[in-house]
């Protein structure tokens, strides 16, 4: 039941693009195309569930003990440049064509803000879920991060239909590109606002 | 190439480190005053302080003036819309509430966020729990709602209603101490 | 490019926020008041003149394989150090600013200007040049701030000049899109005129 709570609040209520603004910059600038954007997604996906793994041991094992949690931000971003590495190292070679959808993608992740951000709120954050607020477990920080990531694919993905949808459409000079970009995001995320209150 | 980014990361780290026993004391010191600012605000005029005391439902200071105990404040929480809502609630010795406010908060901005404004927090001076009732208007209370935002109001209430167990639960203790 | 254009450029024509439209979580996030983006505005431009003149002091010395990753490490640590000045001197404007001050680190601002600017000038012009765009950025950021915080709340700096609420969603996350969107068209369409 929790993960279920887990899942619907990070995909819809708390979703990682509209309501909390984390890796705007991939939703603004590969939304352009629905394939890009579902590539986009899937290596969000990857990477964030993955980077929240390596992180959450590393802050339970490794900073916590030697009371060094000052060097989180130095260390998390560190090691998520490097597994990012990783990641487009061991792709390339065992799935080529996977690496040749992902691939692209993979070295700008390290900047998206979403990868950190879900990290870091994973291991400092109280999250309340059926009454008793408490810091999530290994399990359900994975979970958590798998969901943000799924909300990201799906707003991401609506986004980028209608983007596509916008692009056949007259629009005047001054709003063409991002600003009537950012008036359909708007519009999105007050759509999305009508889950709130769902959990 | 190694190297070269080895000596930086540990460059950075021992800058950090030694950043971080330089701040220490100062950010210590902060988090200190924020506490007493907020204990001054919730509780009548008073001279001396006790240390941080539990009981079983919560923590609480005991503060009184020449020597008589003038209040209680309590440290509360419950959780909210966006996270947990942490409050200092203030008590005069009658068992009305003094004063609360807000240590800590993940509210919305603009919505439940308000919870910190004086127009909502005003309703709780000299709020009378053995007369009012603690529960938003909606819950039959009589805490009015911030507009929009009623879990946090709820929440609100709640965690001022955990305060109130604290008190009725120290007073009990003074009282059977003496 | 003369010393003063250094620091004029980032506020019209390489404004990060309008021109570029680099860093634009912060910028989405924290402008629910023209007091929070103005705290993240400078809270960046700190970040961006130390990593900067930093950076630009080391360069020569790094090989060009780690370049990122030590200008990453470079950034946390200016990020880190932030963080403890203001959890020591401002605790409430960091706890209002909260996940947005570690983020600083992935901003694409500041390793833009490192991996554009600072690694082939002077320390002295990086200086500048974090002052300039940083201060670009405060002003965009306040500018949001004021017109968010003025529609939602109906005041402007946390003063009041309308009874009531305001159009609340403005302060909402469909607001900043909206706004945001409003004064890109208005920049471009009387500021930047190409």
């Amino acid at each position: 039941m929790e993960y279920i709570l887990i899942i619907i609040s990070a995909v819809f209520v708390n979703n990682i693009l509209l309501s909390q603004f984390l890796g705007i910059c991939p939703f603004l600038g590969v939304s352009n195309k629905l394939s890009t954007a579902v590539g986009m997604s899937g290596a969000v996906c990857f990477v964030i569930t993955l980077a929240t793994l390596v992180t959450y041991l590393l802050q339970r094992f490794v900073l916590d003990p030697l009371n060094v949690g000052f060097l989180q931000t130095i260390a998390f971003i560190l090691v998520i440049a490097a597994l990012v590495q990783m990641v487009e190292i061991v792709l390339k070679k065992i799935s080529p064509s996977l690496y040749s959808a992902l691939g692209i993608f993979l070295p700008l992740i390290t900047t998206n803000c979403a990868v950190l951000g879900v990290a870091l709120t994973v291991v400092t954050k109280e999250f309340t879920f059926g009454g008793e607020a408490h810091m999530l477990n290994l399990g359900e920080s994975l979970v958590y991060a798998f969901a943000t990531s799924l909300g990201f694919g799906l707003a991401m993905i609506l986004f980028a239909g209608l983007r596509e949808t916008l692009a056949l459409n007259n629009v005047p000079k001054a709003f063409k590109g991002v600003p009537v970009a950012l008036i359909t995001a708007s519009i999105l995320a007050m759509a999305f606002m009508g889950f709130s209150g769902l959990v | 190439m190694v190297v070269a980014l080895g000596s930086i990361t540990l460059v950075c780290s021992a800058l950090l480190g030694v950043m971080h026993e330089v701040t220490a004391s100062p950010i210590e010191a902060a988090a200190k005053a924020k506490t007493q600012n907020a204990i001054a605000a919730v509780l009548p005029e008073f001279d001396s302080l006790s240390e941080l005391k539990t009981c079983e439902y919560g923590s609480y200071y005991l503060a009184s003036k020449d020597g008589e105990p003038v209040g209680v404040a309590v440290n509360s929480k419950s959780s909210g819309f966006g996270g947990n809502i942490k409050l200092m609630v203030g008590f005069h010795m009658d068992g009305r509430i003094c004063n609360s406010q807000v240590l800590e908060h993940a509210e919305t901005p603009g919505l439940g966020a308000k919870c910190t404004e004086e127009s909502f927090a005003a309703q709780f001076r000299g709020f009378d729990p053995a007369v009012k009732k603690l529960s938003v208007s909606k819950d039959g209370g009589d805490v009015d709602a911030i507009t929009a935002s009623t879990i946090t109001s709820r929440a609100y209430c709640v965690a001022v209603e955990n305060a109130v167990k604290v008190f009725n639960t120290v007073v009990k203790e003074e009282s059977s101490n003496e | 490019m003369s010393k003063l254009n250094l620091i004029t450029k980032g506020f019209v024509k390489d404004n990060p926020t309008f021109v570029l439209l680099l860093g634009m979580c912060p910028t989405l996030a924290t402008t629910t008041s023209a007091i929070n983006g103005m705290s993240m505005g400078l809270a960046t431009t700190f970040v961006l003149i130390l990593s900067n003149m930093a950076i630009s002091a080391i360069a020569r010395f790094i090989p060009d394989k780690v370049r990122i990753p030590s200008y990453i490490v470079v950034i946390a640590t200016f990020v880190t150090l932030l963080q403890f000045v203001m959890q020591a001197y401002v605790p409430s404007v960091y706890d209002t600013l909260g996940l947005f001050i570690p983020l600083i680190v992935v901003n694409c601002i500041v390793l833009g200007r490192a991996e554009a600017f600072a690694n082939k000038n002077s320390v002295f012009d990086s200086a500048l040049d974090g002052i300039g765009v940083g201060l670009g950025f405060t002003v965009s950021l306040t500018v949001l701030g004021l017109v968010r915080e003025a529609l939602g709340s109906g005041s402007a700096f946390g003063w009041k000049f309308m009874p009531g609420d305001g159009v609340l969603v403005f302060v909402l996350a469909p607001g900043a899109f909206l706004a945001l969107a409003y004064l890109l068209v208005l920049f471009r369409k009387f500021i930047a005129k190409q």
